[in-house]
């Protein structure tokens, strides 16, 4: 078991003739992943690099029961394929797009109220079961299947903490980056839900960022309803207050947000808090008793 | 982005958000003209991207078209030192000359993101010209908010309830509505992150103006908003911050003395903390992109070192896809070109790491090698310390 993505994940790549969606698209595939093809409005009927493009995600779901949308359009048409795929009845959508405007965003996460579909993302490097599918931009190679389940709003960092795990010995259940802007599909808190419920995952690794009350809303949930251990690590403790952070949800605004705030509500909650990011696996192997 | 208050009040204007009659002087004989024109008495505002000018004597105000030029003559020119400015202020280049307003009243205005809900918020409050986010804290039921519908926006009805909450009536309560829907579809339109008119004020002549304007407006979408960009003045800007965001970096100088390089936002922000944590001081963040290529690398280089506070630097670079090679030999290229004498600690983990570290190794640089985060931050913690 895992979460989100598994063998039985049918991907289709919406922006599979551009550069980054026909690299991750083979990427994708070479790791195992079930890719059907991919969707470039006005390519339909031709193929790229071996896979098969339709016109539209209607028409790759019609043909090959596609059930997972993986999203690297530009910015200013990534919020209507994210719109697309939703229509096109796609449960399980993963934009990995960077510089989508807020508004744009806003108008989406009201589109996918009404509807089934989840989005993670936008502006993270996807999800992947290891050992099983890769939906995403990260290294295939770092991870290893096991128990720990790794949430996160920063994709290098991820690899990092996946890095020092599997190091370690210690493998991972599903990886979920949530990506780093101000309004996001899948929050902390829908993730630590899944992870809660799945048998596979036996510890919960997260990690959070200045900017925004996601890790407060997850230290709430923590406490009320996750039993598994959680270990936490919350970068930016030195970033300056109304500076931009390279994520364009990061950023401490009117005092509030800061990583300070975060790990006291994380701790409160029960969470085990790592102070440097390099002990985030070291933490982990130690709560899991190894 | 950020623009000038005068820049703001003209984009206001055009989508009919009433402000005071004004124009942008650029010096003290332009003011002159300027306050002749607007006649009788007149206010001189310095022109920089902070707030907080009043308190720092960068508003004055001025009875007549002499006292304007006198006034813009002691402002233009000035360094502007508030709280939001860096610690050496920003030089004052322009002033906005604006006829002064007869104040009644002083109110609070502003539309932004509210990320809890992921909806626009409009916030209005009686306690305006005031610090909001104090107002905020001490007397949060003074704020009023009204969260705009996603698709619909601002409904009318929820103008009436905020022009009433401010407590206008008769015909300030129509021109408070109409100004809360010019606002609204302003800040929709133009994608802004943050609209805050602060004071929006009623007159003596019974007339609701937006005193002060200041607008933020969302990077990510700055590529369809062409006439925005014509506004940005990098003047306002770090240097060394322009400077790489001409090349896709995300750089912010800090106060430290150890050069970061790092790939992702949320490794470079960790790598900050754990420098902080090994005993030193970043000195900047610095985000060079997934991809990290040679030139990349050599930007990176140019600008972290043209920062003299820099006494090593440290990479600290994780990617599967990255290739480790690669960056060695933009490494050795900037280093060679830019003739560096900087010590450099590098970690990377990628593709091709063998083959990297010994290109590294071979080069003759004096690099010294991390064998992880932790070992990198305590290794270069200690070279930048040696270097004082």
């Amino acid at each position: 078991m895992s979460v989100l993505v598994s063998q039985a994940t049918r991907v289709v790549v919406q922006g599979i003739t551009g550069r980054e969606g026909a690299f991750h698209a083979a990427r994708c595939k070479e790791y195992g992943t079930t890719v059907v093809g991919g969707v470039t409005p006005g390519k339909g009927g031709t193929t790229h690099e071996g896979f098969p493009v339709w016109n539209t995600v209607t028409e790759a779901v019609e043909a090959e029961a596609a059930d997972c949308a993986l999203i690297f359009v530009p910015p200013f048409a990534a919020a209507d394929a994210i719109m697309e795929s939703a229509t096109a009845g796609v449960p399980l959508v993963v934009c990995i797009t960077e510089g989508i405007p807020v508004a744009d965003m806003v108008r989406v996460k009201h589109y996918l109220a009404e509807k089934p579909t989840r989005l993670v993302g936008p502006n993270c490097p996807g999800v992947i079961t290891p050992g099983e599918a890769k939906v995403g931009i990260m290294p295939g190679h770092i991870h290893t299947p096991g128990p720990v389940g790794v949430v996160s709003r920063s994709g290098t960092l991820t690899y990092e903490v996946v890095g020092q795990l599997t190091g370690r010995g210690i493998g991972q259940s599903s990886c979920v980056g949530i990506g780093g802007d101000p309004v996001n599909g899948t929050s902390f808190v829908d993730v630590l839900s899944l992870f809660a419920d799945d048998p596979a995952t036996e510890a919960i690794m997260l990690i959070g960022e200045i900017g925004g009350t996601a890790e407060e809303d997850a230290a709430a949930f923590i406490q009320s309803r996750v039993k598994k251990p959680v270990v936490a690590f919350v970068c930016g403790q030195t970033a300056p207050p109304g500076r931009r952070m390279g994520h364009a949800g990061a950023i401490i605004a009117g005092g509030k947000g800061t990583a300070a705030e975060k790990m006291a509500a994380l701790a409160k909650a029960g969470a085990t808090l790592v102070r440097s990011p390099a002990d985030m696996g070291a933490t982990v192997a130690k709560v899991l008793g190894k | 982005m950020k623009v000038h208050e005068y820049q703001a009040k003209a984009l206001l204007r055009e989508f009919g958000v009433p402000v005071p009659n004004g124009e942008v002087a650029s010096s003290p004989a332009d003011a002159k003209v300027v306050a002749a024109r607007i006649g009788g008495k007149v206010v001189v505002k310095a022109q920089v991207h902070a707030g907080g000018r009043g308190k720092a004597g960068g508003i004055k105000p001025a009875d007549g078209a002499t006292e304007a030029e006198a006034a813009a003559r002691q402002i233009l020119g000035m360094r502007l030192r508030t709280p939001q400015t860096p610690p050496e202020g920003l030089e004052v280049r322009s002033v906005l000359v604006e006829e002064a307003s007869a104040i009644e009243r002083e109110l609070y205005l502003s539309i932004t993101l509210d990320r809890a809900r992921s909806a626009h918020v409009v916030m209005a409050s009686q306690a305006g010209g005031m610090d909001i986010e104090e107002v905020a804290a001490r007397t949060p039921e003074k704020i009023l908010r009204e969260w705009a519908h996603p698709a619909l926006g601002l409904a009318d009805f929820q103008a009436r309830r905020l022009a009433f909450g401010l407590g206008l009536a008769g015909d300030q309560f129509k021109q408070g509505v109409g100004l809360l829907k010019s606002l609204f579809a302003f800040y929709l339109a133009k994608d802004c992150s943050l609209a805050e008119i602060n004071p929006l004020v009623v007159t003596g002549d019974g007339r609701v103006l937006a005193l002060d304007a200041k607008l933020t407006f969302d990077d990510n979408a700055l590529s369809r908003h062409p006439e925005l960009v014509a506004l940005r003045d990098v003047r306002e800007e770090d240097p060394l911050d322009v400077e790489a965001s001409k090349y896709g970096l995300n750089y912010i100088k800090l106060d430290g003395t150890v050069g970061c390089m790092v790939n992702g936002a949320g490794l470079a922000m960790a790598t900050m903390d754990i420098i902080k944590l090994a005993g030193g001081e970043p000195a900047n963040f610095l985000d060079v992109g997934g991809g990290a290529s040679p030139e990349q690398i050599e930007n990176a280089f140019r600008i972290l070192s043209s920062d003299p506070s820099v006494k090593a630097v440290f990479i600290n670079v994780f990617g599967g896809i990255l290739r480790v090679d690669r960056l060695a030999e933009g490494v050795i290229a900037a280093v060679t070109k830019l003739g560096l004498k900087l010590p450099i600690v590098l970690r990377a983990e990628g593709t091709n790491v063998e083959l990297g570290k010994r290109m590294l190794a071979e080069s003759g640089l004096a690099l010294v090698m991390a064998d992880d985060m932790g070992d990198g931050a305590r290794k270069v913690v200690a070279l930048a310390k040696g270097a004082k």
